[in-house]
């Protein structure tokens, strides 16, 4: 809090050198209308992430309980880290997570990215086409999982289907595969966000400047040599925005997993949201479940936090 | 900058080259389009059928007598727990805990934007980093603090009933996740804000202010007016994720007179024990899902220009 | 803060004095969680629904399906957090008792004694329904895991007969792939597997076994020869089904056997339902005998009320609630709809089907003999955490993360150890 409370205001007019009370309220109504932001997140957001921080070290099962009772859950997940065969729980979890992550997010950038670029060449149709990619991010995945489910199916989807068309030596399983099933995850999760990455990158390239393009295509660089040192690295602001939704939603992808595949084979396609509600509300171990919490925020901040940081300093240079 | 193909360098080359290079472009599209549409074309197919031939049949292919049974089962047949009466009626309970929700952390949204570029102060940027930091929370583990917070409003509202004879919203469900739904949204609506007030000139502000103007007056009279593409794309984004929202609407709302759409199409579609209708399901499915389609479509251009106005922007 | 404050009252006004609407409490009216929402189930509670109102007390439904009940935990954690209790819940075995020794449940030991519930359900259950020599739940039904269901026709076809042993089912499975069919109807769902796998424990170990390993999980049982004989077990017919089994949902393996592309399920008795649904006949369509070895023993799980701490102007209500619900005829009535059997040893079986009379009656003779036990898999067994953790360890031995009974065993015991 001490840091709105400081007060410098950069455009503060410099005439009120006289600071009646109405002048200095007006100095501080932009933080007087701030602050019931900054504080909500600071009770229901940190608050609740110290909150979190704290049962973890206590013996909470199905309830809180506030008796620190040691770091055993995370001496377990430190041991289960390790378990690769077979596999803990929290092994497959987290291997997933980086898995799912990585091709999730570079999967939806390359894809959106070049939907975008293929759109934005004067296409006929572009208001019909832009909905359907679009449209699976309105869709709530309760029920497109159902369809999803059965499309990969070997024996109702995709396979059957091609197999009645006589291509009967087409081979496609990896629901069903405890190895591949994180891959079908991907494939859900890619139709159903690469739309709206589609979206912001062709917003992107729709803002920038046509001068800078047309000049240099009277430089004589080919369309591939535009794209790459022109126009793609003007996105890099598009590419940091995509990726924060993006980071977002992979780590909240909980019923993705759920409504496509009830768990995998064995437990094979969890993702660490699974395994944080599996523990907190299934299994009545909520010292597990909020020590995989915090596990999961302090992955996170390691990641964002040096974006943030490198972003916004430069922002306000 | 869409003209890259065809002008410039396409002048170089042949009429066939060009006309090679659109049917990629086109062909390439409709692949991707094919493959996005694939999950509704198998929704809407089976929407479509009797359950034997689900049951029976191919999923890919077409209903061989369609029906719209299904549809008008679950517009208005359809059990969802005891009460027999379709999904239409969850469409009001849903609509008034969203468009508040929406509407409130899009107005907080915009204010912390417009203070985080043209107020800023020292640590500005701090607390904007720590109120994008909190879109990441895993909303699993606020579940249950949060109900306790919300349970001690409810203890006031009662204490407000006894003395005023008004429970000012205290303890109502549709409240409490308006309310949720603000704070866990605010960080999104603020970055989106922010973006797109950090290319806005400063200039424009600082004129009004020599003119006199005061804070509230260059956030009515010059900030909104200029927003319109920005605001669209805020509550595109809010109103997906809140329409969408299972987890904070089942523990919070559960209850029959207040159950926001999702948990009713959940009670629908998720089954414990007992046979699934999937061409009911599938229908409800798409129902629930008509005012984000409507909104997708309609608001659907003004989206690409707002976000093209700045707000993917960094 | 008063912004935040005015930001609340807003919302309460934009939404149309609903704040006015929800005050005034109705004594006559009860609150009912559960996540019984598909159309048969849905039409036996209304039975009660419809036995309440008779009464005069309302029905305030509060429906959250999803995940066999977990969805609906969920949201009663979070009531409970809120310290909004409904009147009562739908709820499983150990979550009973959780919530019990939170405190949270109401007693309703005077309408037990006055009911004679004490007498008339069997001990099993009452060890999930008695707190601390409290009543805190009405149970509404049993379920019965250890049931075969097979698709006569199938059955007629590769002229197979009531399988008596373990063995016997294996030739019979295998009769069943020698004529082209699907031998075995699983959904690889590590609750159906661990379901099968309560079976065959104890078919191989026999019931004192069962009750030892899975009941009183006593190590030296968990880590014997026996239980890796009843891994080499679940090996071997793991081996009929067909290889698109995983993740498949369990109504689905049923439709199969229920169209004749398979022979058996293995699966408690809510089977029965999608059987009764699709118009099929016990005897005549399709056959339920008791998992080959398991005759005489019952493994159960049931669906509880649980009844919690309501002010007292709702209390009579509650009562009303519980004593409707063990009621004789709502027994009856309800049990014929969703497959399962009363929770009452006490009450006629004249409306049931032959499945369902058999069911009755092995019940009563498992409970007079000391043979009914609660399923590990269906949380009757021990904790969630310990349930959870052997249903891993099942799925994981199922689908090949873990590769021999040996290793399975030692991964059970330290998951179980692990879980306590």
């Amino acid at each position: 809090m001490s840091t709105v409370t400081t007060p410098e205001i950069s455009l503060t007019p410099e005439r009120s050198t006289r600071t009646s009370l109405r002048s200095r309220l007006q100095d501080a109504l932009p933080k007087i209308v701030l602050a019931p932001s900054f504080v909500i997140t600071l009770v229901f957001v940190y608050g609740f992430i110290i909150w979190t921080g704290y049962l973890s070290f206590t013996n909470s099962k199905t309830f809180p309980s506030y008796a620190i009772t040691g770091a055993r859950a995370y001496q377990r997940l430190w041991r289960w880290t390790f378990e690769s065969d077979p596999p803990s729980s929290w092994y497959t979890s987290i291997t997933n997570m980086g898995i799912f992550g990585f091709l999730y997010i570079g999967i939806c950038l390359g894809l959106g990215l070049f939907l975008a670029i293929l759109l934005d060449q004067k296409i006929r149709g572009e208001g019909l086409l832009r909905p359907i990619y679009l449209y699976p991010m309105a869709l709530s995945f309760i029920v497109t999982g159902v369809a999803w489910k059965w499309f990969l199916d070997p024996g109702l989807g995709l396979e059957q289907t091609l197999h009645q068309w006589g291509w009967t030596s087409f081979h496609f399983d990896w629901i069903k595969n405890k190895d591949f099933v994180i891959y079908t995850v991907v494939i859900a999760g890619v139709w159903q966000a690469s739309g709206f990455v589609m979206a912001m990158f062709l917003a992107g390239l729709r803002g920038i400047d046509g001068e800078i393009m047309k000049a240099a295509q009277i430089d004589g660089a080919t369309t591939i040599q535009l794209y790459r040192r022109i126009i793609i690295p003007l996105l890099r602001p598009v590419f940091l925005s995509a990726f924060i939704v993006l980071a977002h939603m992979a780590i909240k992808s909980y019923d993705l997993v759920v409504a496509l595949t009830s768990g995998g084979p064995g437990g094979s396609a969890w993702l660490p949201s699974n395994f944080m509600y599996e523990y907190t509300f299934k299994r009545n171990e909520m010292a597990v479940g909020s020590a995989s919490a915090i596990i999961m925020l302090m992955t996170i901040s390691a990641i964002i936090v040096p974006y943030l940081y490198s972003e916004l300093r430069e922002k306000s240079r | 900058m869409s003209a890259i193909v065809s002008s410039g360098t396409a002048a170089r080359r042949s009429n066939g080259a060009r006309m090679f290079n659109r049917v990629v472009i086109y062909g390439l599209l409709a692949f991707f389009a094919i493959v996005y549409l694939m999950p509704l074309f198998v929704m809407l197919v089976t929407s479509f059928k009797t359950m034997d031939e689900i049951q029976n049949g191919n999923m890919l292919s077409l209903p061989s007598a369609p029906t719209f049974e299904p549809w008008v089962k679950a517009w208005g047949e359809t059990c969802v727990g005891l009460t027999c009466a379709g999904i239409k009626g969850y469409f009001w309970n849903s609509l008034k805990m969203v468009i508040p929700a929406v509407l409130i952390s899009t107005i907080l949204g915009a204010l912390n934007g417009y203070v985080l570029t043209k107020w800023r102060f020292r640590g500005h940027t701090l607390v904007f980093g720590m109120m994008l930091f909190a879109c990441f929370i895993p909303f699993q583990s606020v579940l249950l603090p949060m109900a306790t917070i919300l349970g001690s409003l409810g203890r006031f509202g009662i204490t407000l009933q006894n003395a005023t004879g008004f429970r000012f919203g205290f303890g109502n469900p549709t409240v409490n996740l308006v309310l949720v739904h603000v704070i866990y949204g605010l960080g999104f609506t603020t970055l989106f804000f922010r973006n797109f007030y950090e290319a806005f000139p400063t200039e424009l502000v600082k004129a009004a202010q020599v003119d006199g103007a005061g804070f509230f007056q260059i956030f009515r009279r010059i900030m909104l007016p200029n927003s319109l593409p920005i605001i669209v794309v805020t509550v595109i984004y809010q109103f997906t994720n809140i329409w969408n929202d299972f987890l904070f609407a089942s523990a919070y709302a559960g209850t029959g007179e207040s159950m926001p759409m999702t948990v009713a199409l959940n009670n629908v579609v998720n089954t414990s024990t007992g046979v699934v209708e999937y061409n009911v399901n599938m229908a409800a499915a798409m129902i629930a899902a008509m005012p984000t389609l409507l909104v997708y479509v309609l608001a659907g251009r003004y989206f690409v220009r707002g976000l093209m106005a700045g707000a993917v922007k960094g | 803060m008063r912004k935040f404050m005015t930001t609340t009252a807003m919302a309460a006004l934009m939404v149309a004095g609903c704040g006015l609407a929800a005050h005034a409490e109705d004594v006559k009216e009860v609150q009912m969680l559960h996540w019984w929402t598909s159309g048969g189930e849905a039409a036996a509670l209304n039975v009660l629904k419809g036995d309440l109102a008779k009464e005069g007390f309302a029905w305030k439904d509060v429906p959250v399906a999803g995940g066999g009940g977990d969805a609906a935990m969920t949201a009663l954690k979070a009531m409970v957090a809120a310290g909004t209790y409904p009147t009562a819940s739908q709820m499983l075995g150990y979550t009973v008792l959780d919530y019990a020794a939170a405190g949270v449940m109401g007693d309703l030991t005077e309408t037990a004694v006055k009911e004679g519930w004490d007498k008339s359900v069997p001990a099993a259950l009452q060890k999930f329904s008695v707190y601390d020599g409290k009543w805190v739940a009405a149970p509404v039904n049993v379920h019965s895991v250890n049931w075969l269901w097979i698709n006569k026709a199938v059955m007629d076809k590769i002229g197979g007969t009531e399988p008596k042993t373990f063995e016997d089912l294996v030739a019979l499975l295998d009769k069943a792939k020698a004529a082209g069919v699907i031998p075995l109807a699983l959904g690889g769902q590590n609750w159906q597997e661990a379901t099968m796998f309560d079976s065959i424990v104890l078919s191989t170990g026999g019931p004192e076994f069962y009750k030892k390993a899975f009941n009183d999980l006593d190590e030296e049982s968990l880590k014997s020869d026996t239980m890796k004989k009843s891994f080499d077990n679940l090996a071997t017919i793991i081996k009929y089904v067909d290889p698109n089994f995983s993740g498949r949902d369990w109504n689905l393996a049923t439709a199969m056997v229920i169209k004749g592309d398979a022979l058996v399920q293995v699966m408690g008795d809510w089977a029965k339902g999608e059987f009764v649904a699709a118009k099929k006949t016990p005897d005549t369509d399709f056959l339920c005998y008791r998992f080959p070895g398991t005759d005489g023993s019952v493994i159960y799980n049931s669906d509880m009320f649980g009844m919690f701490n309501v002010p007292d102007d709702q209390k009579a209500a509650q009562v009303a609630l519980a004593t409707a619900t063990l009621s004789k005829s709502f027994q009856s009535a309800f049990n014929v709809v969703k497959g399962s059997v009363p929770a009452r040893t006490d009450v006629p079986d004249t409306d049931f089907d032959a499945c369902g009379k058999k069911g009755i009656a092995d019940l009563k003779a498992a409970n007079d003999g000391g043979t009914l036990f609660g399923s590990l898999a269906q949380g009757y067994g021990a904790p969630p955490a310990i349930a959870n953790a052997y249903k891993d360890v099942v799925s994981k031995f199922v689908h090949g993360q873990i590769k021999t009974s040996d290793e399975a065993v030692t991964e059970l015991v330290k998951a179980i150890d692990d879980a306590r």
